[in-house]
């Protein structure tokens, strides 16, 4: 099987949870709803303190164009606008709801639409936007703009990413297992909302991508789109990291994005990737009128009593989500995604966002001493963006983070391989972000300084 | 419910490769060789390569406790595969204080005052090879070498070169260069020269044992088979292609030879499986730390280590040119960085070409 250049094989640990059919967990008693749940301007409150709330009502308004919308995920009362830590470490602005479990929906919200095969491009966009729908990956980046790709980009593929490549996650897998056919909705409707209207039908293919770790869904997916001409399915080489994006279409169509430093975007080739639960979010928005308030997660790590996959409200503490399952005291570190790009946080009152695919609580608290880089060249041999890594590591540790620039800091994906594949247990990731936290300024202004330099010459 | 969290920057899982795994394994990979080395020239070869790595433990030692590090680091093992490595280049009769002054100079010099480990610009062994060329020439240039006299595989730790089960002979590069088209007649056949019973440094003599130990840290992926096998190409390829003097002392190209089919294919199979270069094209050149990171960059400096035996071994005042041959390559290494790093990013569009907007 053809794939990309580099990348490993860790441990997948999705024994622990792959069998667990998916559970709902019940809301608690009170939620803390974060205003940023995805890239970009947080969303506005419009309710107050005090506010009576529905389930699904709006309660966030997007604040332009890279931006989503926010609802309540339960009903019950506004008791405050408050802050409160977002998974990166930085504090947001959250709406507090107490949960009255009652469960009233807002208007609307859950009925079946029966028109919905027939809703335009243009209304599919709309309602990505109306519902809040962000990337579920992780990455959590507004489906609606990704979506609305300029019309110089002409795209022919939608790829469904469902490599679920991060050790531990099976959430995409238990959706694809579970759902297969509200799934494969969401896809069409990713599709004709990415087919221009005067277009042949066919024109945009989608195919849902799968490694090789999950065969049984592979062939049940196989099986249900056989009549289909312009949908698939495609194995792949199991190996991390098989979901990023630019990996994934190299492996899917053997397509190279541009890096970040030429601004390099699936769009550039033609493909608009998106995950298993962002396009089940958007069948549900279609056909049920339903917002983005719940998603699947996975629960799982060797600190926990038993693993499992659940259906979250947004806003639910990650204490609670833990608690859930069982979490022993062995755990010292609890992260929010997987362990190759996840973060750990600090605090298990952070809550459960529309990006977070899994929650794990590790007993891992082997201390990794970091020795000096032997030049293996083993970072080098599975970085997947064909970096050196190690330099980066080199050179921060003499504080020369400015210099990372020529080695292409910016083009890091920040997938962790290098991290993980080093026998001297150098930290190269933490040294990468902090490179790209002084590269990307001087760059900015050498932008800048380059404008203001051209304007004067052209008066 | 734990009462502290652990933070830190993704990831956080590690793979279970370590430096000292990796130092141990090639401290391994060495063992078969050394093993050949006991059965040709005896027990004798254990009191050098002890000798040896017990210096560069204990310098090793005391340059960590003059730096204030933890002695801990002394379990990396680098140490051990130096010591080890230096005994290999060593005559196997050396006297007592040539691997002890020779573990000095590879771990203070070559490797603590460059910075320790990871840090030294050049191969530590080589470099304490090359000083003991220097400061004991008797110890290490001999016309004749000793070896034991054939005996039961099993009796590996009867004799000793010292013995009188001893027999003493030039090393086949030392014959090819006095006496070209004489090199089998001191009684060797190819499969002597190719497992190593012939006189010699102590791990240098088995190609075969040394392969072996090779193949192996190829297959875990410590070595790239490209530097290596650049290594010998370019050796090949050198002694194969450079005029060399005849028995007239007119010079001659190898290539006519080659095609009228007088070329003397003995010759090139004592320059590939005697002398160091097998050991020095697997467990020398290919030292981490001293050798480029890309695959580019590794050929390159293969290539040029490869063309610096040829030209030392042809034209040299030395039968032997792979010391001095991967000093001069770790010397080009900074240069190869410059022009193969960094490489193509993944996905990156030539911009002269016209690529994305």
């Amino acid at each position: 099987m053809r794939s990309f250049r580099g990348g490993v094989h860790p441990p997948d640990m999705k024994h622990l949870s792959a069998d667990a059919p998916i559970e709902v967990l019940a809301a608690p008693e009170q939620l803390v709803v974060p205003l940023s749940q995805h890239i970009g301007a947080p969303a506005r409150p419009i309710v107050q303190a005090g506010d009576d709330v529905r389930v699904g009502q709006l309660i966030g308004e997007a604040s332009g164009f890279v931006s989503a919308a926010v609802h309540s995920p339960v009903s019950g009362k506004v008791k405050a606008v408050t802050r409160t830590r977002h998974p990166l470490g930085n504090t947001v602005d959250a709406l507090l709801i107490e949960n009255d479990g009652q469960d009233r929906m807002a208007e609307r919200v859950g009925e079946d639409n029966p028109n919905w095969r027939d809703v335009s491009p243009r209304d599919i966009v709309d309602t990505a936007m109306k519902a809040g729908i962000v990337g579920m990956g992780g990455a959590t980046f507004p489906t609606h703009v990704k979506l609305s790709p300029p019309e110089s980009k002409h795209i022919d593929t939608v790829i469904l990413n469902a490599a679920e490549c991060e050790p531990y996650l099976t959430c995409d897998y238990r959706l694809l297992l579970e759902r297969t056919e509200d799934v494969i909705e969401g896809l069409k409707l990713l599709v004709r909302a990415l087919t221009p209207p005067d277009a042949p039908p066919n024109r945009v293919s989608g195919i849902i991508a799968v490694e090789a770790n999950k065969k049984d869904v592979f062939l049940k997916l196989q099986d249900m789109l056989q009549d289909k001409t312009n949908l698939l399915a495609r194995l792949m080489p199991v190996k991390y990291p098989q979901g990023a994006e630019k990996q994934l279409i190299k492996t899917v169509l053997n397509r190279e994005v541009p890096p970040q430093s030429q601004r390099g975007l699936p769009m550039d080739v033609g493909v608009v990737v998106q995950n298993v639960g962002t396009a089940l979010a958007l069948y549900e928005a279609v056909r049920f009128n339903k917002p983005l308030y719940e998603r699947v997660l996975t629960v799982s790590g060797d600190a926990i009593d038993t693993p499992g996959n659940l259906l979250v409200r947004v806003g639910t503490s990650t204490e609670h989500v833990l608690k859930a399952r069982g979490i022993t005291d062995s755990a010292s570190v609890v992260i929010s995604g997987g362990p190759m790009m996840g973060i750990a946080l600090s605090r298990l009152s952070t809550p459960v966002n529309k990006g977070t695919s899994g929650l794990l609580a590790l007993s891992s608290s082997e201390n990794w001493e970091t020795m000096p880089c032997i030049s293996c060249g083993a970072c080098v041999r599975h970085c997947p963006m064909q970096l050196i890594p190690s330099k980066f590591s080199t050179l921060g540790d003499v504080g020369r983070y400015d210099e990372t620039e020529h080695w292409n800091v910016i083009d890091c994906i920040e997938c962790g391989v290098c991290t993980y594949v080093c026998p001297s247990r150098r930290p190269i990731v933490q040294h990468v972000k902090i490179g790209k936290a002084v590269v990307v300024p001087l760059m900015r202004a050498r932008a800048e300084e380059l404008r203001r330099q051209q304007e004067k010459e052209h008066g | 419910m734990p009462p502290d969290l652990q933070v830190s920057v993704s990831p956080h899982i590690r793979s279970q490769e370590t430096v000292p795994r990796i130092m141990w394994t090639v401290a391994g990979a060495l063992v078969p060789a050394g093993l050949v080395g006991l059965y040709v020239f005896g027990w004798r070869i254990l009191v050098v390569v002890s000798l040896s790595v017990l210096s560069c433990i204990v310098t090793e030692a005391a340059s960590l406790r003059a730096r204030k590090l933890p002695l801990a680091r002394l379990r990396d093992g680098s140490a051990v595969v130096t010591g080890v490595l230096l005994a290999f280049v060593l005559p196997p009769h050396a006297a007592w204080y040539v691997p002890v002054v020779g573990g000095m100079v590879a771990i203070g010099l070559a490797k603590q005052l460059f910075g320790g480990l990871g840090h030294n610009v050049f191969n530590p062994a080589l470099i304490g090879r090359a000083f003991l060329q220097f400061a004991f020439p008797l110890q290490l240039n001999h016309a004749e070498w000793p070896y034991l006299i054939r005996r039961p595989l099993l009796e590996i730790f009867r004799g000793d070169v010292a013995s009188a089960d001893a027999i003493a002979g030039a090393t086949p590069l030392a014959v090819l260069k006095d006496a070209p088209g004489e090199v089998f007649s001191g009684g060797w056949s190819f499969w002597d020269l190719f497992s190593g019973y012939m006189p010699g440094c102590i791990g240098e003599t088995s190609s075969v044992a040394i392969i072996l130990g090779g193949a192996l840290l190829i297959a875990l992926g410590y070595v790239n088979w490209r530097l290596p096998v650049a290594y010998l190409a370019a050796l090949v390829a050198g002694v194969l292609l450079f005029p060399v003097a005849g028995a007239d002392g007119a010079l001659r190209a190898g290539l006519p030879a080659i095609f009228d089919g007088t070329y003397p294919w003995q010759n090139l199979a004592v320059h590939v499986f005697s002398g160091g270069l097998m050991l020095g094209a697997f467990f020398m050149i290919t030292d981490m730390v001293t050798s480029p990171m890309t695959s580019r960059g590794q050929v390159i400096y293969g290539v040029i280590g490869g063309i610096m035996v040829a030209l030392i071994r042809l034209y040299g005042g030395y039968p032997e040119g792979v010391c001095y041959s991967i000093l001069i390559a770790n010397g080009f290494r900074p240069m190869i960085d410059r022009f193969t790093m960094p490489p193509r990013v993944f996905g990156q569009r030539d911009i002269a070409a016209g690529g994305t907007s």
